[in-house]
């Protein structure tokens, strides 16, 4: 940084006392070691921190964060860096506070039925510890071997099995949270209420941006006995799409219910050879898990709709190693994508699954209309899709094209009564569709909110909730229901 | 799909009014919880005060079965949304109490209270998908939305939920519901306590399909709820006995049953496997729940805080949210949220207790 002597003053001082307060190894100055933390799984965008704090311990945590108080410095949180929204991009002046060291399970306390964990914990890492036991924390995020807990706290994590055990607030009972006011509160705990305000609730998917997690206590469930997969092609996208919506209308509610389009399964099939059907327009995905006398009753019940709906094929996994390659085809696809094109921009929008064959066709001419190929593949069980936009950032205009094509996409999803994000988290990416989804008071609400935990504005600053000022420039603060084609629809 | 009264307009005037004015509303639906608020009694109208009733605003605006949401102006009755969701073979998976036959969605939305399935079924605050609020500058806001999985924003929705609408007024909320199980039957064990608790204990670690559990005075009753057969196999690998009585737990979710009718009832929210009071205690939620009348009510306090809970009275005071229970920390940040979403103090002024407040029961 070239900066007035008065700031160098500055710097040298909070690299001092931050050395004064870490071990050697917990301070990252160094500017190539600093460049490993420049992104997360967003790597579009990129940033090169002024530190890396890498703290051991809570009290460690609470010591930078005065620091950083004192100061004046931005903190940028990380766990695992796996985010997929630029949430722990790094500030050029900022300090990246990652929990990785703090990678400890504290405590299995079956009696309870739930772990305590430090921040750092790999997702994977809790149902591995307690296996043996019969059970497992359920919420499994697709990067769910390399994430940590304490990111999927920050950013409500989701995964293929949520439409049955729903998101990280539904399974988690408690946190510890280092405020920037250098507090800890403790929020929930092994039992299933506060007598407080929700403040549990209102920490997930906060992004960082209300304090640092710096314990996580996770209920953990017993492993169902009995998993059935059945794979049904298509040879429609919208009978896909309608069966989705009529498996749940029979009083279903499937483990994991996933849909992948042609391009999506031709480059699964190309990639890892699943045995899907390269002819079929639509496959889905259907898991169902519980006791084995139910298991096979609902397994009767869905093969009969995904019938009725027009399925051309089923196939029913008869072993668990058949049931692992029909998921592998689906957890491949991202990558198998990643291998037709040079590059891919994935989305993240949810809508209501009544909209799900419309907002696919209308997707599909986006997609010709900005002359660039969609793959879709995503969770069509709680209509949260994940369309990849398929570009090459070597063709100059192609990255902006593909941008523009993204958000035409979540302006749609907010369309048709859905949400511009389900599991990614807004993070640095899309905060510009945020001003189509909220109007001035309800953004000027959430700042309000931030500030009564950051009064600075120090915790992962211009991350989450756009600034009334970003909206007015870029003319995105749209008014409800005057643009909108669903005009009767409550806009929540 | 829209049926019922939109009162947006008058509620915000009321709101705005009151914010120029000085003067603080006490927010009420179907007054079925009234009980659990001390100061529901507006403050005197020469000093400002003023009731402002929510049960007209009310009507189920959207209701698609299959996509498992319902979207309800708050001062819908409870009673006509699980009348709409049976019809279509549905429930509200958090069973809220209808204390009194009554309550309004709202109204349950504000106490956050959650009925005997909370453990498995999940709380009331985990199936608030979205809400529209009335800020105390008469803002109306809109949180959250009608999907299972959306992260935009902070989650202001879920938030509310217990609250006691000090935050703001509920205008709408919509809240994910879940198809009726096709069978629902219930087995009775006799037990003495501690053995009853580590029963429950052990069937949480196992793949039962529970729904419900509560022990009080000698005997222990599950739930058992999903598929014919899985039930059938389940209540035959736990033992016990059909249930002859009928209706056990909407009585037990409503309070209706004799145990809940003598006064001095205190609910104590700890981890499901804490030691149990020596005293008579009615335990629900697979030992996470526990409602008794405890000796020494300084000693019940502190034994729960120990044990990694907390334990209140069950009576007016259990809407204030005071400092007693939470941390000085948590307190001040309670206190600068509220001034957030309510800076005139414009809702339930009496809910939002004085440290020295604390502490009186």
């Amino acid at each position: 940084m070239t900066d007035s002597p008065a700031a160098a003053r500055r710097a040298r001082r909070v690299e001092a006392l931050l050395r004064a307060e870490l071990p050697a190894a917990s301070l990252i100055t160094d500017p190539l070691a600093r460049k490993t933390f420049e992104s997360d799984g967003l790597t579009a965008l990129r940033e090169v921190p002024w530190l890396v704090a890498l703290p051991e311990t809570e009290a460690q945590v609470l010591a930078v964060l005065r620091i950083c108080r004192e100061f004046r410095v931005p903190v940028v949180p990380r766990g695992a860096g796996t985010g997929l929204s630029g949430g722990a991009r790094p500030l050029a002046r900022g300090l990246v506070l990652g929990l990785s060291k703090m990678a400890s399970i504290i405590d299995i306390d079956l009696d309870n039925a739930v772990a305590r964990v430090q921040p750092g914990v790999r997702n994977l890492a809790i149902s591995e510890a307690v296996e043996e036991h019969g059970l497992y924390y359920a919420p499994d995020p697709s990067s769910q071997i390399a994430c940590s807990i304490g990111g999927n706290v920050a950013e409500n994590s989701g995964g293929v099995h949520c439409l049955k055990y729903g998101l990280t607030v539904h399974n988690v009972v408690g946190v510890r949270l280092a405020t920037i006011d250098g507090e800890i509160l403790e929020l929930g705990g092994k039992g299933l209420d506060g007598p407080g305000y929700d403040l549990l609730a209102l920490v997930m998917g906060s992004e960082g941006m209300l304090g640092v997690v710096t314990e996580v206590t996770v209920r953990l469930l017993p492993t169902p006995p009995a998993k059935r997969v059945v794979l049904a092609a298509f040879a429609e996208v919208s009978a896909a799409a309608d069966a989705v919506g009529a498996i749940i209308a029979d009083g279903l509610i499937p483990a994991g219910l996933e849909m992948m389009d042609a391009p999506a399964i031709r480059a699964a099939e190309d990639f890892v050879h699943a045995g899907y059907p390269t002819d079929a327009e639509a496959i889905l995905l259907c898991e169902l898990d519980g006791v084995a006398a139910e298991v096979e009753a609902d397994l009767a019940r869905v093969s009969r709709v995904l019938e009725l709906f027009g399925a051309f094929s089923l196939t029913v996994a008869q072993t668990p190693e058949e049931q692992a390659r029909l998921w592998l085809g689906r957890k491949s696809a991202f990558p198998a994508v990643g291998r037709i094109s040079p590059d891919y921009y994935c989305m993240d929008g949810t809508i209501p699954r009544a909209h799900l064959a419309d907002v696919l066709k209308r997707i599909g001419d986006l997609s010709a209309s900005h002359g660039l190929a969609v793959a879709n593949v995503f969770h069509a069980g709680d209509g949260n899709l994940h369309p990849l936009i398929l570009y090459d950032a070597n063709v100059p205009g192609q990255l902006a094209q593909a941008e523009a094509l993204g958000e035409r996409i979540l302006e749609l999803c907010v369309a048709v009564g859905g949400t511009v994000t389900g599991e990614h988290g807004v993070g640095a990416e899309k905060l510009d569709p945020m001003c189509g989804q909220f109007d001035a008071p309800a953004l000027e609400q959430m700042h309000a909110l931030q500030a009564a935990f950051d009064p600075h504005g120090l915790m992962n600053p211009g991350k989450a909730v756009p600034t009334l000022t970003r909206c007015a420039e870029i003319g995105g603060m749209h008014v409800h229901g005057g643009r909108l084609p669903f005009p009767h629809l409550p806009r929540f | 799909m829209a049926t019922g009264k939109d009162l947006t307009g008058a509620l915000c005037e009321a709101v705005e009014r009151c914010a120029a004015t000085g003067g603080s509303l006490t927010i009420v639906g179907a007054g079925s919880k009234s009980f659990l608020t001390r100061g529901v009694e507006a403050l005197p109208a020469d000093a400002g005060g003023q009731l402002l009733s929510v049960a007209e605003h009310h009507g189920i605006v959207d209701y698609r079965p299959e996509e498992l949401v319902l979207t309800a102006r708050a001062g819908t009755p409870l009673r006509e949304v699980e009348r709409v969701l049976a019809q279509a073979g549905q429930h509200l998976p958090f069973e809220p109490p209808q204390f009194h036959g009554g309550g309004t969605l709202g109204g349950a939305v504000a106490a956050g209270l959650s009925g005997p399935g909370r453990p498995w079924r999940g709380a009331l605050r985990d199936a608030l998908l979205g809400v529209e609020l009335l800020n105390g500058r008469g803002e109306v806001l809109r949180f959250g939305g009608q999907v299972m999985k959306n992260v935009a924003g902070y989650d202001v929705s879920r938030l509310q939920a217990g609250a006691f609408g000090t935050l703001g007024l509920l205008l709408a909320v919509s809240v994910k519901v879940l198809p009726r199980p096709s069978v629902e039957r219930t087995r009775v064990f006799e037990l003495p306590p501690a053995e009853a608790l580590v029963c429950c204990r052990a069937w949480a670690r196992r793949p039962y399909p529970i729904t419900a559990t509560c022990y009080h005075r000698g005997q222990l009753r599950v739930r058992l709820s999903g598929a014919e057969a899985a039930v059938t196999q389940a209540a035959a690998q736990l033992g016990g006995d059909d249930d002859t009585s009928s209706g056990f737990w909407p009585a037990l979710r409503d309070q209706r049953l004799e145990f809940f009718a003598e006064p001095g009832l205190w609910r104590t929210s700890v981890p499901p496997a804490a030691a149990l009071p020596a005293e008579d205690c009615l335990v629900t939620w697979g030992g996470a729940e526990r409602w008794w009348r405890p000796g020494d009510r300084q000693a019940a306090r502190r034994q729960a805080a120990a044990q990694g809970g907390y334990a209140r009275p069950y009576d007016g005071s259990f809407g204030v949210r005071t400092g007693a229970h939470l941390s000085g920390a948590e307190s001040r940040l309670s206190e600068r949220l509220r001034q957030a979403f309510d800076p005139h103090r414009v809702f339930n002024r009496n809910l939002t207790s004085t440290a020295e407040a604390d502490l009186a029961d």
